[in-house]
């Protein structure tokens, strides 16, 4: 596939990953190992921030696999670029995915507070990757505040639903400048194909792959799906049209 | 307008009557929707759903999985003191209990933390009775300070304090507290809490508005299953979490289902709750709220526990002493109730994995808030 460049990092593959609710670490890292994925997120608060290394930070210890650092939990810009600080001490590294969801109930991001935290993180330095609503002007000022990436959700995290917010998916992948991952609510392989078609440069993944009856299949799955989606996209799709166009009924008397 | 308003609305006499009214129709409707409101709740307790129980686990497990994955959160309790003011007749605390009363010392807690830290965890919860004087918010602000830098999480289930002082306790480290309204019957609660400060029903039933505006980020709501009806009870309690948490929307909610337990009072239960009605109540809540945190503690027995893992419940306790002191110096005399399952935390932790779930130790951070 070819190859996904974010700030100083080539990817050859196109899937990101999770690492929560996997049934243990040994699963989330066969999982992950399966589905290709060179990056994957990793909550800050599921980790031992004193040593930056516990019993999944081992699991995660594999070749060509980069951490991801996610601030889920914070509420605030103020939080967020104080959890960042301590996450790159701990885990020695100045990749951070930006969450900031003060909304415990549906997860849904703040992109009032993102941009603030982005613009301060990237100029301290970060590589900033910001979970935001499918919203294209927000992407654009996340590309001014000096964001790595946009990765607007598909649906709410952890839901399944697919891409419910596909037509503005559409236009952030027809605006952006940065790279677009497709992050939240892809629940099905196909709904990682369909991000791909649609233009995405990547996909995360977690719950569909975390809670499938068999993670390591799944994880697989995707991985096939997204080299799919990608494969197609770049392959020029043919246009969908409603009706057969045998005829040129409007012109053909200028023949 | 305040819950104490919206409490006064309702009358528990019509609402009990309503829930037993509720039709088999109301709850396969309950079970088919993907939005159920408090009517659908209320069929789900009703005993028209007894019949559907294999249905409702069904589809609380795979919400529960969905939203928490195959993970169980572990949490320790640290009972900090048993004296206490009130006279609640269904507690062990019970002012007027012929039980040794104390409160531990710096010296003590940090005996106890030794012990805990060994068993791995992360997160504890700190008990104590109602005692102002000798476990009020100044003791507990010094044990929040003290053992910060040893837990992820701290909680804590004591008397409800007015809204500066959890303010204060947030600004140490604070993350959850419990509040238990142990029954939302008006008119019988004084029977049971007939003294102390808890004897003020509406000073309780305040108490998670007052969390809330201090901005602590999880309430822990519940009622003492056993007092009054609990269909009726839970029904209120469904009620109250919905009002929170339209009002209170950066706050995460959770709830626990204290049984009532043998003790060294001599209280039975009017209204006890079987397994089987447990289980369909656990379940009512996880289709009513995705999102609710359910907790388990050792009250229950293992055979319970370990089989409702999965179905609802996210977090446990594990090798818990419920009397002061007790991981560091053992003493039976000293306990509010027995626990029931009993098990160590490596044996509980195991038998997490043994059901294809991951023990979760750790889920938050002091980096994540400003404090």
């Amino acid at each position: 596939m070819d190859i996904l460049k974010i700030a100083d990092k080539e990817f050859s593959s196109r899937l990101f990953t999770g690492t929560g609710k996997f049934s243990s670490n040994s699963q989330m890292a066969a999982a992950i190992e399966a589905s290709g994925s060179e990056l994957v997120t990793v909550a800050l608060k599921r980790v031992d921030m004193k040593t930056g290394s516990d019993d999944m930070i081992h699991h995660l210890d594999m070749p060509g696999l980069n951490l991801l650092p996610n601030t889920s939990g914070v509420r605030n810009a103020k939080e967020a670029v104080f959890a960042a600080q301590l996450a790159r001490e701990a885990l020695g590294t100045n990749w951070l995915k930006l969450e900031i969801h003060p909304d415990p109930k549906y997860l849904l991001p703040d992109g009032e507070e993102t941009l603030k935290a982005c613009y301060e993180l990237a100029k301290d330095g970060f590589v900033v990757l910001p979970y935001i609503q499918a919203d294209p002007v927000l992407c654009k000022k996340l590309e001014d505040a000096g964001a790595a990436t946009v990765m607007p959700l598909g649906s709410p995290i952890g839901t399944n639903q697919g891409l419910k917010t596909r037509e503005f998916l559409k236009i952030i992948i027809e605006q952006s400048n940065l790279p677009v991952i497709v992050d939240a609510g892809i629940g099905a392989p196909s709904h990682a194909a369909e991000a791909m078609e649609l233009g995405a440069d990547a996909v995360l993944v977690n719950t569909a792959i975390a809670v499938a009856m068999d993670p390591v299949q799944m994880g697989k799955a995707f991985k096939m799906s997204v080299e799919a989606g990608r494969m197609a996209y770049l392959s020029g799709l043919g246009k969908v049209c409603s009706q057969a166009e045998a005829s040129s009924p409007l012109t053909s008397f200028l023949s | 307008m305040s819950f104490q308003q919206i409490h006064e609305k309702y009358n528990w006499d019509e609402i009990s009557e309503s829930i037993r009214l509720k039709t088999s129709h109301d709850v396969k409707r309950a079970l088919a929707t993907s939005n159920p409101d408090l009517e659908d709740f209320k069929a789900l307790v009703s005993p028209a759903a007894e019949p559907f129980l294999e249905q409702m686990a069904q589809k609380s497990l795979q919400l529960t999985q969905t939203r928490f994955g195959k993970t169980v959160q572990m949490y320790i309790p640290l009972y900090l003191s048993n004296e206490c003011a009130n006279g609640c007749i269904y507690c062990g605390f019970n002012c007027k209990n012929q039980i040794d009363r104390c409160t531990l010392s710096r010296e003590q807690v940090m005996e106890e933390v030794k012990v805990i830290k060994s068993l791995g965890f992360e997160h504890i919860l700190l008990v104590t009775g109602e005692h102002p004087k000798r476990c009020g918010v100044d003791y507990i602000e010094e044990v929040v300070k003290m053992i910060k830098p040893y837990f992820a999480n701290i909680s804590i289930e004591i008397a409800p304090l007015d809204r500066e002082d959890y303010t204060r306790l947030k600004q140490h480290g604070l993350n959850t507290v419990y509040v238990y309204q142990e029954t939302y019957h008006k008119e019988n609660y004084g029977n049971y809490h007939p003294r102390g400060r808890k004897a003020d029903f509406n000073y309780r039933l305040d108490t998670p508005d007052r969390i809330g505006l201090a901005g602590i980020h999880r309430i822990g709501l519940g009622c003492l299953l056993g007092l009054e009806d609990w269909r009726a009870d839970s029904f209120f309690t469904a009620l109250h979490i919905h009002y929170l948490e339209q009002k209170y929307w950066r706050t995460k909610f959770s709830i626990s289902f204290p049984r009532l337990r043998p003790h060294a009072g001599s209280f039975q239960p009017q209204y006890p709750i079987n397994d089987r009605q447990l289980v369909q109540l656990m379940c009512a809540y996880r289709i009513f709220n995705q999102e609710l945190e359910i907790s388990l503690s050792t009250r229950e027995n293992h055979i319970f526990r370990d089989n409702m893992i999965g179905i609802g419940v996210t977090s446990m306790s594990a090798g818990s002493k419920t009397e002061p002191g007790g991981y560091s110096n053992p003493d039976k005399e000293l306990k509010q109730f027995e626990v029931s399952d009993d098990r160590t935390a490596d044996e509980i932790s195991q038998a997490i994995q043994n059901k294809g779930y991951e023990p979760v130790w750790k889920d938050w951070d002091h980096c994540l808030v400003e404090c």
